[in-house]
């Protein structure tokens, strides 16, 4: 039997390199990438608590859908934002696309 | 140590093994190739946890769909960004001490959470299949979550018009 803890443990640490990702990149489709490792570690903290603690009740998938389809929403119009930025300045380094910079 | 937790210690450390090479790799596809196994491992864990509808969602949608969707776009923006030099950001130590400072806060404030250690539920396979017609069903409830439901429908409409009128090519 695989207690709670290690998935929990797990899912942290997932979150804790893709925040790294985020952080640390400098191309924007690496940092999409970042975030859909964090995403994920969400979700399997949302299933294992929905697992081990309420396995009777439906909150915690239903919200695992949500964030399916939020997820999905989100690649589609960072990528479509970062395609757009390529056509127009010619990069995709996220230190470079800086037109609201003071 | 059962098989069971044998399984799960391969698949997580898999998973993160793919998910440093995602965030490290300085060849962007290979990082995009990395994510792919990723995702699977995680697929693999949603399978562990008896959540064989999220196993199959999670290869679906995001091996599919979405790793395939970035791939697409690492090969158009790809001239640009030459895949030599050194592809993290200047203060990549910073962000390295804030994930590992996350981590760290984590891994203590679980520590100290008594529930952590709690006996696995049984769930037989008719409660696994009994438990995704109850999401079916409550997704389309008006008393559960029919509007959360509708709400993500139409956000994915909306995005999916978004991204097509802003990654249009007007000239």
């Amino acid at each position: 039997m695989i207690p709670l803890s290690w998935y929990l443990v797990f899912s942290a640490a997932l979150f804790s390199i893709g925040l790294f990702g985020v952080l640390a990149r400098k191309n924007a489709i690496a940092i999409l990438m970042g975030v859909e490792l964090m995403l994920n570690a969400v979700n399997i903290n949302l299933i294992a608590f929905w697992r081990y603690l309420t396995p009777t009740q439906v909150a915690g998938p239903a919200f695992v859908t949500m964030v399916f389809a939020t997820a999905a929403a989100e690649v589609a119009v960072g990528l479509a934002l970062i395609i757009s930025a390529y056509r127009r300045r010619n990069t995709v380094t996220a230190d470079e696309i800086d037109l609201l910079k003071g | 140590m059962t098989s069971i937790q044998i399984i799960f210690l391969l698949a997580a450390a898999g998973t993160l093994a793919a998910g440093v090479f995602v965030v490290s790799s300085p060849k962007i596809l290979h990082a995009a190739l990395w994510l792919i196994v990723s995702l699977f491992g995680i697929a693999i864990m949603f399978a562990l946890l008896q959540a064989n509808f999220f196993a199959v969602i999670q290869v679906v949608v995001y091996i599919g769909a979405i790793a395939i969707l970035i791939i697409f776009g690492v090969m158009l923006t790809r001239r640009i960004m030459q895949d030599t030099g050194l592809q993290l950001t200047r203060f990549w130590w910073g962000a390295a001490l804030a994930s590992l400072g996350i981590f760290a806060g984590l891994i203590t404030m679980l520590s100290g959470w008594k529930a952590a250690d709690i006996a696995l539920p049984e769930m037989s396979s008719s409660g696994t299949t009994q438990a995704i017609s109850q999401l079916g069903q409550a997704l389309v409830s008006p008393d559960a979550y029919v509007l959360p439901f509708e709400a993500a429908s139409i956000l994915l409409v909306v995005a999916m018009i978004g991204a097509i009128y802003i990654a249009l090519d007007r000239k």
